[in-house]
């Protein structure tokens, strides 16, 4: 029936011709629907479009056209002047050039800088790597530990005919992704325990966990940091002394395993807890059962929140410039204190920032992307 | 029916209890074993930590206790909200300090949730242009350390030209490397009574509100808010100026010598902790605005569509209720974020509590007394905006059979 009312409506409509339909494709339909759809649409397009181009064109004159790539050597002293007359309107590049050796490396002596280099390119390979899902077993704790050793030899040297550098001397990118890799690697079993913990049956170890977690939350990494470099040494006994950047190490593991404990914890709840009971139906004693069931469930659900933890921890370690250890950013921060290089900070902290943005934007990207596909069964 | 037969899995008293056995298969048993295993060594961890302290501290003769708070500080500091002057003691000058971290938090919070909500609704936006503007600015923001974000808007401040050819993008706002200047009005009684008034218009409001819908819901009929809303918050505060005279004299800041005189002046060391923190916590503010909105079924628009609804009644009556119950619990660890993150102030010289008591810990050499001073505040802090959001959430959660 519906197809007769459907053909004489269609019969009626061809008696007037009418005016094409306005087109829903192509790129003029795709300005019309996102930039200029209304009158107060289109006063906001052209006002973002004036000043987006107005500062594009302002950064590329900037960061391309006045900047200054080199400058002559004043015997052993760069001669900045040039750069000095374009302050405001051309960047300094130079300071880069001369200094990004010390910025990357710190003071690891220069003719090694192939392993810190090296040992940068392994983080990498060991990111890369962690980040591919077929690698996502148990099989990851191996690749972690050798690899990990790999770096503790090539930084120290020592053996293998590579020469010793002691530690004091290490500095730069290697320092940023030491501090946030180890930190990980030794908070995240810390978090697991502690999440576990804090949904313990036993008061006791649940008290615990609580007030280790919300402690540690509810106070400033600083201050953490503070702590560990002017309070630890008096918890140790007399004449035992670990180097400044172990107590970092320690001050960034203990903080970054609370905020981990509570993402994890999050997985932990979100199970249905028809799971759990059907593991102690099964008979299986509460390792196995979180061993075997809960924790691969749980902590596939959390991936992405923790990804996004991983980001923030990454650009936390960079607070350890208050306690002066030497890492990416304090050596972008230093390489700016001699006399010829004075003033040219903004350029600095623009190569220094491109670095972390590489890492992080890297890593939030690939957190989206998980988020997308793991989510998949919950989309229309 | 008597209780016997009642479904055991309604009682509350759960399994008769056992007793406990001496053995290794009773669950309870070892439970206690493990939690006093448990305890047991975080306790002797601790007791050798303590013990360790304790005869360094007799070692180094380090004297404990809060006795130095008494003492004369000596330290300057740049700006306060009390009244300060160097030979006071630590007790003043840490004092000033949890103002100096309280001064920047207040405004930072209010700042970057009015900017973080604007950018999420941008983002969200029709227009491609705007919409991905905002997506740039939350993705850049959000992939910088803050550390390095302060660092360099503090050296962009300090390349600034000096007070006599300070930048002035508007009338009487004055940018140079001694800070920000805004212009201000001359505060008189008048002022502060107008302000009074202005609260007292709040909670009339408030109140006047509660007592109209109390009435709609009795007789289903809805009453108009505004006139008297209007009236209290804009009405009463006038009046009272204009009782008082309607003094008003504006305060701008004008250059005498080689500084500026009047108007509000904010140091670069606040400005640019405040600019770092507000524009970085906006950028996880709008992600967390976002999500909330989305969060929204488009379901609720439509269904409130076919009540026939206008558009901003439809965003204010059902959308933004639901929404803000997914917003509310982040926003309020991105609040304790942004006073947490305050303490990073220490890094570019403005003197909040961090500096302060760094600064004493370092002249007195107390530095567990310090630290633990500093860790009390941002508990302190914590907690409590933590609580009062808990009691907002509360406020506004679902209420579920």
């Amino acid at each position: 029936m519906s197809d007769v009312t459907l053909n004489a409506a269609t019969a009626n409509a061809e008696a007037a011709p009418r005016t094409a339909p306005v087109a829903t494709t192509g790129a003029a339909a795709w300005l019309r629907a996102n930039l200029f759809s209304s009158w107060i649409n289109t006063a906001v397009t052209l006002a973002l479009g004036y000043l987006v181009v107005r500062w594009t064109m302002g950064f590329i004159d900037w960061a391309f056209v006045n900047a200054i790539w080199t400058v002559p050597m004043n015997g052993n002293v760069p001669d900045t002047a040039a750069c000095r007359e374009i302050r405001g309107t051309g960047a300094c590049w130079a300071v880069i050039e001369e200094k990004h050796r010390f910025i990357l490396f710190g003071t690891y002596p220069y003719e090694e800088h192939w392993r810190p280099l090296l040992v940068c390119a392994l983080f990498i390979g060991l990111y890369i790597v962690s980040a591919m899902r077929r690698f996502w077993n148990w099989v990851l704790v191996p690749i972690w530990i050798v690899t990990l050793t790999v770096i503790g030899v090539l930084m120290w040297g020592g053996v293998l005919g590579l020469s010793y550098v002691p530690q004091e001397r290490w500095g730069g990118l290697p320092i940023t992704l030491i501090l946030s890799t180890f930190g990980l690697a030794f908070a995240f079993p810390l978090a697991i325990l502690v999440a576990l913990g804090r949904r313990s049956r036993l008061p006791a170890i649940k008290m615990l966990c609580v007030l280790y977690v919300e402690l540690v939350r509810g106070v400033p990494l600083i201050s953490l940091l503070f702590m560990a470099s002017v309070m630890f040494p008096l918890f140790l006994p007399e004449g035992m002394n670990i180097d400044k950047l172990l107590r970092a190490q320690v001050a960034i593991t203990l903080f970054a395993g609370a905020y981990l404990a509570e993402v994890v914890r999050a997985g932990l709840q979100t199970l249905p807890r028809g799971q759990y009971e059907a593991a102690e139906a099964l008979g299986l004693s509460y390792w196995q059962k979180t061993g075997f069931i809960i924790l691969p469930q749980a902590l596939r659900l959390v991936i992405p929140p923790l990804v996004n933890t991983f980001i923030g921890f990454f650009k936390d370690t960079s607070l350890v410039l208050i306690i002066g250890i030497f890492d990416l950013l304090t050596a972008g921060k230093t390489a700016i204190v001699e006399p010829a290089w004075q003033g040219f900070g903004v350029e600095v902290y623009v190569f220094v920032g491109a670095i972390y943005l590489v890492f992080c934007f890297a890593m939030s990207k690939y957190s989206q992307d998980l988020e997308r596909d793991l989510n998949q069964h919950r989309r229309r | 029916m008597s209780s016997s037969t009642l479904d055991p899995r309604l009682s509350k008293a759960g399994p008769p209890r056992r007793p406990i056995r001496l053995s290794w298969s009773d669950e309870r048993l070892r439970g206690i074993v493990w939690q006093v295993l448990v305890v047991g060594v975080v306790g002797v961890i601790f007791y050798w930590l303590w013990s360790n302290t304790v005869h360094n501290l007799e070692v180094r003769r380090i004297a404990t206790g809060f006795g130095f708070l008494d003492r004369e500080a000596g330290l300057p500091i740049g700006e306060t909200l009390i009244d300060y002057d160097p030979t006071d003691t630590y007790r003043r000058a840490l004092m000033v300090g949890v103002l100096n971290t309280l001064k920047v938090a207040v405004v930072g919070v209010v700042l970057a949730t009015i900017l973080g909500t604007l950018v999420g609704i941008a983002r969200l936006s029709q227009n491609w242009l705007l919409s991905k503007i905002a997506g740039v600015y939350v993705e850049l923001i959000r992939d910088l350390p803050l550390l390095l974000q302060l660092l360099f808007w503090y050296t962009i401040l300090q390349s600034l030209p000096p007070p006599r050819q300070a930048l002035n993008p508007v009338d009487g706002v004055f940018l140079s490397n001694r800070g920000l200047l805004l212009p201000f009005i001359e505060w008189l009684p008048a002022h502060s009574w107008a302000l009074v008034a202005l609260v007292a218009g709040l909670i009339g409001t408030f109140l006047y509100s509660k007592a109209m819908r109390a009435r709609q819901y009795a007789d289903g009929q809805p009453r108009k808010i505004w006139p008297a809303a209007l009236g209290l918050m804009v009405g009463l505060p006038l009046l009272v100026w204009i009782a008082y005279g309607a003094p008003f004299t504006p305060d701008v800041p004008a250059l005498r010598g080689f500084n500026f005189r009047g108007g509000i002046a904010m140091t670069p060391e606040y400005f640019a902790l405040l600019l770092g923190l507000v524009t970085y916590t906006a950028g996880f503010i709008a992600e967390i605005v976002r999500a909330g909105i989305l969060a929204v079924n488009q379901g609720q628009w439509e269904a409130a569509q076919a009540l026939g609804m206008r558009r901003g009644d439809i965003l204010k009556r059902i959308v933004l209720p639901q929404a803000l119950r997914v917003i509310v619990p982040p926003m309020t660890s991105q609040y304790l974020n942004l006073t947490k993150n305050s303490s990073l102030a220490v890094a570019i010289g403005y003197q909040d509590i961090v500096s302060i008591a760094n600064t004493t810990l370092n002249q007195t050499g107390q530095a567990i007394e310090g630290i633990a001073i500093i860790m009390l505040v941002y508990l302190t802090i914590s907690l409590s905006i933590s609580l009062f959001m808990n009691w907002y959430n509360a406020k506004i959660a679902l209420v579920e059979r």
